[in-house]
């Protein structure tokens, strides 16, 4: 299968195998206008397989949330056909508005406009607590 | 500005610090009389509670300073469907200084966000419970003389408990400290306090479900009352509520300077026959508190003799 190169633009690459459509959707990649390509099992020598994104137009992305989602994604950042950045995540130590506390004893299950927080609070085992009640958010595996 | 949300907000040298002015009250309360002069502390209170407001009530005349506030979320705002943070925001404008009770866990960071004067975790639903730590702190150390080297058995509600979350965090800083766990399965104390305080501090502990077992290696037996308004189900409650009663036979076994503690109210938890014994420390427990507040309170108004 052949996928067209990109002259300006950006590709996620070494997203793990099946994740790709998430991480379209809470890119919200759907509300663009340019051209994107997703790839699912891709063959990867590091990973077995792989999924990549590519998106027809360099933008500004939410790197806290693709760390929390899939840590190992690089984000490759291509202006006139050349590669002029490379990223590795990371874990974000802080996180905002991206997942939600399931704990109904928790003030965010009832205070109006509050957006829900977590911290990282153990790298190792990827565990993040809400910064409020401090309940273990459902870890993405 | 300082806030009280979790005990760990404070190091150790700062509860070295407020166990010291405490004490100095203790020996010299008069010294304190006016040190609080002019300054308000609202105490707001979402969720019924008799000692936790009266003792930060008192603490707050004892310093010569004033109260004001609510002791149910009836007499509050909120009824009318205003949002914690807007009620805060507003107390912010008439206090100096804010005690909140919620039943609500993690209610009192929302309302150090928006209040703009300190505020104090006066407890959050079963989350943290610090100025009862604090009570809990001061009793241990004059009862114990130090903080070290000291077999702590916390018996009851630990999944629930508040106090004993706040209290496992608080002694795990120190030297020597084993923990001897004591709980039917169902109110075992949270998986994170194992793997996420204890076992990475390399703290010996043991989860048992004997009381009787487990007295005579103890210093310390902290009781607990398995709290009603914790449980979704009623028919759970009526079951583990009375899984544990002190009684003066069960306390044969136990050393003699042993340092009973509760945080009250106790319902059948800990028998009245107990209450003589010279090793029940309840009750002082209440008047230390007292005094916490009231050198947590300076603290945090940063006010000096």
């Amino acid at each position: 299968m052949i996928i067209g190169e990109i002259r300006d633009g950006i590709v996620l690459d070494h997203i793990t195998a099946g994740r790709c459509m998430e991480i379209y959707k809470v890119l919200h990649l759907d509300e663009l206008d340019c051209t994107v390509a997703m790839i699912k099992n891709a063959e990867s020598e590091k990973m077995g397989r792989k999924d990549i994104i590519k998106v027809g137009q360099v933008m500004d992305l939410d790197f806290d949330v693709l760390g929390y989602l899939d840590p190992g994604i690089t984000v490759n950042i291509i202006r006139n056909g050349e590669r002029v950045k490379r990223e590795k995540l990371t874990l974000p130590r802080h996180i905002k508005g991206i997942i939600r506390c399931t704990n109904p004893r928790c003030i965010t299950s009832s205070e109006r406009g509050l957006v829900h927080e977590f911290k990282l609070t153990d790298p190792e085992r990827r565990v993040y607590r809400c910064v409020y009640c401090e309940s273990e958010a459902g870890r993405q595996e | 500005m300082r806030n009280l949300m979790d005990i760990l907000d404070l190091s150790v040298e700062e509860i070295g610090e407020l166990i010291d002015t405490a004490e100095d009250i203790i020996a010299d309360g008069k010294k304190y009389s006016e040190v609080c002069r002019g300054k308000k502390l609202a105490t707001l209170f979402f969720e019924p509670s008799t000692r936790t407001r009266l003792s930060f009530e008192a603490a707050m005349y004892e310093l010569g300073g004033h109260v004001l506030g609510f002791s149910s979320a009836d007499s509050s705002s909120t009824t009318k469907g205003e949002s914690l943070a807007d009620t805060v925001r507003a107390v912010g404008c008439y206090a100096d200084i804010i005690a909140m009770r919620h039943p609500k866990e993690g209610a009192p960071v929302v309302a150090a966000r928006t209040a703009g004067v300190p505020v104090i975790n006066a407890g959050d639903g079963g989350h943290c419970h610090p100025t009862q730590t604090l009570a809990d702190l001061l009793t241990i150390h004059r009862e114990k003389g130090s903080f070290e080297n000291l077999t702590i058995g916390l018996c009851g509600d630990l999944m629930f408990g508040r106090t004993v979350h706040s209290l496992i965090h608080a002694m795990s800083r120190y030297q020597g400290v084993k923990f001897v766990l004591i709980s039917p399965e169902e109110l075992r104390v949270p998986d994170y306090i194992l793997t996420d305080v204890l076992e990475p501090l390399g703290i010996p502990y043991r989860e048992t479900r004997s009381l009787e077992e487990s007295i005579p290696e103890l210093d310390i037996l902290y009781m607990t009352r398995v709290q009603k308004e914790r449980f979704f189900n009623e028919e759970d409650y009526v079951r583990l509520k009375d899984t544990y009663i002190l009684a003066p036979e069960k306390l044969r076994s136990a050393k003699k300077d042993l340092c009973i503690m509760h945080p009250l109210p106790r319902v059948n938890e800990i028998s009245t026959a107990v209450d003589d014994d010279p090793r029940a420390c309840y009750f002082k427990q209440v008047l230390n508190g007292k005094y916490m507040r009231m050198a947590l309170i300076m603290k945090l108004l940063e006010v000096k003799v």
